[in-house]
Order: structure tokens, then C-alpha cells, then sequence
């Protein structure tokens, strides 16, 4: 009988082109996302080499990183800093000159490369999907084997359409259970973070099993392996089900008709075998994962909001101890402060873990007739065209405005601040994006990670909050 | 990409476990189009005080380590984004080997894009060469790639691992993209292969609506 293999390894194994040295394989992509951020020197090589884009049809390039959040008709015209100006223009000039196909910064279409992708179903269980971002791994959602590569691997694919790559090992995150009112995907993965650390799933790929995950929405789940590179893993799969496959029907690039039908049957040959051997394994039970902010600079540094700030003190190890102080130092927190007591000045929904529309509607559910604390600046940045326009037909941006947040269009905004929505003068941040480094939301910005609905308690308390107190 | 053979210089030593990407290079510089010149905002929130002068604490700035060739550093060097961004401001400083017991595997692999040559060694180890690296202007190490090994101050040499084809490639500076083209009859044929299979993945991004 043959062994049994993973989901990771069945994907692995059907795209391996052939050897390239001693356990290092040429693989085959088959969508590469690409953005403005880390293309235009992979374009640069491309025609410096004389090369061209081999499979421009599994190639869709988007803006995302460096676009304004307002006035979003004014198109690439209206983006005011020179240098994102650049970027952008570089990108259009670059996929015209390629033929690569395109969603336009002015187009419903438009949206965080990492949100769109399964929302256009262009994302589809069993594909190899790249992209030059470390959050890639989000499609995992979608049973894709999705991963960040640097630019000079961008530029391979665009070349080749191909990957040297070493196979990853495999890792088996086991969460069982329901998970408590108040509770969220974003909460579950900043538990796994916390639990396993930030390398803990370094040369790994992870799949997410039991049945917290098969609960979970589709958008839950793209949240959840959105943050697998948080903890270090290469990738994050969650095993196509009925709801993977119900989620990508009718979506404008899914497979149609007969296609349809073939697709469907693969798809449902993909789930990891019963007595699959994983490399590692770590298991959580639902019904302890409470709603989880970060305390640090580092998404591993995350506890329940019902806690409170560690002591140094109490980590043996010297460099462990040293991270943690230095962490502290930066956020301006002492040991052993109550989370709840700590303010915020200003709140970001958005980015690619968490600005879906069912992120809009838990984070809508609290504001809904509260209001934005004094002194707090909240923004509401929807992850695409399409979910903005979704929350406008959901009254979702009427509850957000009336509750003294800001309304914005789809990019990645604040999560990295490349464009003009960032923390001013070292302000704290409750954020519901991935990384909570020093600095990523501007200068001593203090980043607080946490999930939507947490992030809209935030903002209309005015410090960290225990949403399950806001009913 | 230039070889990678032999390197002699000093090693500084940077004991920051989970340096990350960010750290290395700033989200706000990303916007440059260019993959030269990147060292100026290499370390930028820690090499640098908020005025611009230069933080005099900081490894880097003190006067053996400006022309550091090697560093040494902590567990989980180079986590977070996947910016290349990090390794190219590295080298237009000077840097063509990291040291450390673990690497986060983006960074690792875009450091071998670029000529650099990522050493992970055993956690004691790389405690001893932290110690040797704090030696200032005698802390000169030799990294000889063709036979793996790292020679200590004192000419101890400790051997380290790595995979058969990234040293090739090092060894020999050799471009991924002109190896994989090499190999366009065997990506042609895995294509029909692929297309017959699954037949929905092919031309779908141009298809759609």
C-alpha cells in the first residue's frame, strides 16, 4: 500500500519538475501574484537579461502597498508622494510592457493582493501560489500551498514559472473544541503564536486540523494562515472541504461548466490521508484560547487581554530576557501592567489578516451605537473594492461613521504605513494586522495586534479592552 | 551574482535574538525601485538617533565593526517580511556572511540570491564566536566555503553544514534564472503534463468574468 501522504506532500509531489541537486527540486508555480513593493527590480532583471514573463495568464499583478486610502478617482494621479507615485507607475508601465494582466487602482477589483486572490478565485485548492510577501501563506485558507519569496525569486518566476526549493517538513497545528463567545480566528492564531513562539514553525508548513478550523469561515481560516509566518512556517493549509469548494463556486476566475466539475473531483482527492505522519505537532483546545492582544514587538509576545504585561525578570534565558526588556523599553510598559489599563490613541482595522467582511461586520457590531473614546483616531480600511462595497450595502459604513471612525477605500494602509496612514509621534496602536515590529506603523509607533472586534472595543473605550465586557 | 569562495574580515557581533526584517530595513524605504545604494538605511531605528547622527552604540558605528564583512548574530536572524530588501542593504554595506544558530527561511534563502552566505551553527558555538566577534579589531574570522569551515581569532576551525547546491551556486556565482532555463524542455513538457490534468489552471488569469 503506499504511504500515506499529507496535504502538503500531494500538492509537493504533483508539482516537482525534477531534480535540482541533492534535495533541491525545480517546482512548478501556477499563480504568481505579484504587487508594486517587490517587483520593479525583478522587472529590471528581466530586461536587463533580455528575458520575458513565460506564463503572463497565471500572472495578476495589483497595487496595494504604497496607495492613498482617500480619493481613490483621482486613480494613480491622486497619489501625492513621489516615491509611491513611482512605485505604482513603475508597475503599470511594467505590466503593459509584459502583457501581465491587471486590476487598476481605480477598479472594484483593486484590493490587498492577498484578499483579492481568493475573492476573485483565482486562489484555488492544490495550486502553488507565490507571491514577493511573506503573507502569502493567507491562501493556504484555500488548500493552496502559498509562500512569500524574495525578488530574485520573483524575477525566477516571472522567468520560468518555476521554483528551486527544498521540500518543507510538515507540522500538524490540532485545535478541537468551540471556541468561547468574544473569541476569534485572530485570537487563535495569536494563541498558536504564543504557544509554539515565532520560529517555532521555521522549515515547516503548517496544516491547520480539528475541528475549531473545520468550523471556521472560509475568511477565518484565511486569518489563521495568514499569520503562519508569524511563527515562522514557510505555509498554512487548511484541508479543501465543502465549504472551501462552495466558497470559490461562481467566483469570476473559478473553473466553469465541465471544468467545473473536473476541478471539484481533484479537489476532493487533496485532504491528507488518514495515518498521515507529520515532523511536529502542537495542540490547543479551544476553550482555553481567550481574545488575545500583543504585549511586545514580536507577535509571540501576545497574552490574554485579561492578563497582564510579564516581568522580565522571570526569563532566565539572557537573550530572551533582553528581547523582553528591550520590547518594554519600546512600548514604554512597565512588568506586571494590567493590559486593560493600557491606553490607545489610535485604531487600525484593516490589512490582510484582518479586513474581510466579516471582520467589518464583528468590528461594526461593536461600534454600532457607541462612539469613538476622545482622543482616539479610528480607521476602517476594507480589504478590497469589492468588500467595501459590500459593507456600503450592509449600512456597515454608515454605523462606522456615525460611531466617529473614518471610512476609507481598500490597501494595505497602516499595516506597514508605506502610504500616508500612519501613528504620529509614537502614538499606541490597537491594530488588527500582523506585526507589532518597532517602527512598522511609524516612528515608536506602539503596535498592540489584536482582532476586529477587540480593535472597535479599543477604540470606543479608549484602552485595551476585554470585548466580551461590551456585550 | 558575485563568488562566494573565501572571506576574511571582522565579525560583529549582534546578540538580538528575532532581529527582524523590518529591523534590518524599514518598511518606509521599500519604496526605492533601485537594488543598489540600500546600505544608508540599513539598522535605520538603531544605527541612527532620531536627529540622523549616528547612535554611537550601535555595533556598526564603532570603529573595527565599519568594516564589518561578517556577522554574528541570534536565534531566528531575519524573521518577518519577505523584502529582499534586507540582504541587498547588507551587502551595499559590506556584509557577505551571517552567523547564527537559526535563520527565519525567507531571509535564508534571499541571502543566497545575493552572494550571502547564511551559516547556521550550533547554539554554543555561535555563543563562542559572539565572544570572539566582541574582540573588535581582532575579531577576524575566515569563512573558507570550500571547505566549510569558519576560522576562529585564536585559528580554531569549526565546520559548518550546507546544501550541495547552494554551495555550487555560491562557489561559482552562478544565476538560478540561466540554470533553470537549462531546464526548459523538462518545464515544457511538465506543462502539457499539467494542463492535461488540470486544465482550469491554464490561461486563468486571463480568463475570468
Amino acid at each position: 500500500m503506499a504511504q500515506p501522504r499529507t496535504l502538503f506532500d500531494k500538492i509537493w509531489d504533483s508539482h516537482v519538475i525534477a531534480p535540482q541537486g541533492e534535495g533541491t527540486y525545480l517546482i512548478y508555480i501556477d499563480l504568481h501574484l505579484i504587487h508594486e513593493v517587490t517587483t520593479p527590480q525583478a522587472f529590471e532583471g528581466l530586461k536587463l537579461a533580455g528575458r520575458g514573463v513565460r506564463r503572463p495568464d497565471k500572472t495578476m499583478a495589483v497595487a496595494d502597498h504604497n496607495i492613498p486610502t482617500v480619493n481613490r478617482a483621482a486613480g494613480v494621479a491622486g497619489i501625492a508622494e513621489p516615491d509611491s507615485l513611482l512605485q505604482v507607475q513603475t508597475l503599470e508601465r511594467n505590466v503593459k510592457e509584459f502583457g501581465v494582466p491587471y486590476f487598476p487602482i481605480t477598479s472594484i477589483d483593486q484590493g490587498i493582493v492577498h484578499v483579492i486572490g481568493p475573492e476573485q478565485g483565482l486562489s484555488q485548492p492544490g495550486m502553488t501560489i507565490v507571491c514577493g510577501d511573506s503573507h502569502t501563506a493567507t491562501h493556504g485558507a484555500m488548500g493552496a500551498l502559498a509562500f512569500g519569496i524574495g525578488t530574485s525569486e520573483v524575477e525566477h518566476v516571472l522567468a520560468t514559472q518555476t521554483l528551486i526549493q527544498a521540500p518543507a517538513k510538515n507540522m500538524l497545528i490540532d485545535v478541537n473544541g468551540t471556541l468561547g463567545t468574544g473569541v476569534s480566528p485572530k485570537d487563535v492564531i495569536l494563541a498558536i503564536i504564543a504557544k509554539i513562539g515565532t520560529a517555532g514553525g521555521t522549515g515547516h508548513v503548517f496544516e491547520y486540523a480539528g475541528s475549531t478550523f473545520r468550523d471556521m469561515s472560509m475568511e477565518g481560516r484565511m486569518t489563521v494562515c495568514n499569520m503562519s509566518i508569524e511563527a515562522g512556517a514557510r505555509a498554512g493549509l487548511v484541508a479543501p472541504d465543502e465549504k472551501t469548494i462552495a466558497y470559490v463556486k461562481g467566483r469570476p476566475f473559478a473553473p466553469k461548466g465541465a471544468a467545473w466539475e473536473q476541478a471539484e473531483a481533484y479537489w476532493r482527492t487533496l485532504p491528507s490521508d488518514p495515518g498521515s505522519k507529520f515532523d511536529k505537532e502542537a495542540h490547543l483546545d479551544a476553550k482555553d484560547i481567550a481574545p488575545h492582544v500583543t504585549w511586545g514587538t514580536n507577535p509571540e509576545q501576545a497574552a490574554p487581554v485579561t492578563g497582564r504585561v510579564p516581568d522580565p525578570a522571570d526569563e532566565a534565558d539572557p537573550l530572551k530576557r533582553a528581547f523582553i526588556e528591550r520590547a518594554l523599553q519600546y512600548m514604554q510598559l512597565a512588568p506586571n501592567t494590567r493590559l486593560m489599563d493600557v491606553p490607545v490613541q489610535r485604531v487600525f482595522i484593516g490589512s490582510c489578516t484582518n479586513s474581510r467582511i466579516e471582520d467589518l461586520r464583528a468590528a461594526a457590531a461593536i461600534a454600532k451605537g457607541r462612539k469613538v473614546a476622545d482622543g482616539v483616531t479610528a480607521l476602517v480600511v476594507p480589504g478590497s473594492g469589492h468588500v467595501k462595497h459590500q459593507a456600503e450595502e450592509e449600512g456597515l459604513d454608515r454605523i462606522f461613521v456615525e460611531a466617529g471612525f473614518q471610512w476609507r477605500d481598500a490597501g494595505c494602509s497602516m499595516c506597514m504605513s508605506m502610504n500616508d496612514d500612519k501613528a504620529m509621534n509614537g502614538e499606541r496602536v490597537a491594530t488588527t494586522s500582523n506585526r507589532n515590529f518597532e517602527g512598522r506603523q511609524g516612528k515608536n509607533a506602539k503596535s498592540h495586534l489584536m482582532g476586529p472586534a477587540m480593535a472597535a472595543a479599543a477604540a470606543v473605550t479608549g484602552h485595551l479592552a476585554d470585548v466580551r465586557d461590551l456585550g | 551574482m558575485d563568488k562566494f569562495t573565501e572571506l576574511t574580515g571582522v565579525a560583529a557581533p549582534l546578540p538580538i535574538i528575532n532581529l527582524d526584517t523590518d529591523k534590518i530595513f524599514p518598511a518606509i524605504y521599500l519604496k526605492t525601485i533601485k537594488r543598489t545604494g540600500l546600505s544608508q538605511w540599513l539598522f535605520q531605528e538603531i544605527r541612527f538617533k532620531p536627529d540622523g547622527s549616528e547612535n554611537p552604540d550601535f555595533v556598526l558605528n564603532q570603529a573595527p565593526y565599519r568594516q564589518a564583512k561578517i556577522l554574528v548574530g541570534a536565534d531566528n536572524f531575519g524573521c518577518g517580511s519577505s523584502r529582499e530588501h534586507a540582504p541587498w542593504a547588507l551587502l551595499d554595506f559590506g556584509i557577505r556572511c551571517v552567523i547564527a544558530p537559526s535563520f527565519a527561511d525567507i531571509f535564508y534563502n534571499n541571502c543566497f540570491k545575493n552572494g550571502i552566505l547564511p551559516i547556521a551553527l550550533p547554539k554554543e558555538i555561535c555563543d563562542e564566536l559572539m565572544e570572539d566577534a566582541k574582540k573588535g579589531a581582532n575579531a577576524v574570522m575566515t569563512v573558507d566555503l570550500e571547505n566549510q569551515t569558519v576560522s576562529r581569532p585564536d585559528g580554531e576551525k569549526v565546520h559548518f553544514e550546507i546544501d550541495a547546491f547552494r554551495k555550487h551556486c555560491l562557489l561559482n556565482g552562478l544565476d538560478d534564472i540561466g540554470l533553470t532555463e537549462q531546464k526548459s524542455g523538462d518545464i515544457g513538457s511538465y506543462e502539457k503534463k499539467a494542463e492535461l490534468a488540470r486544465p482550469w489552471q491554464f490561461g486563468m488569469t486571463q480568463k475570468g468574468r
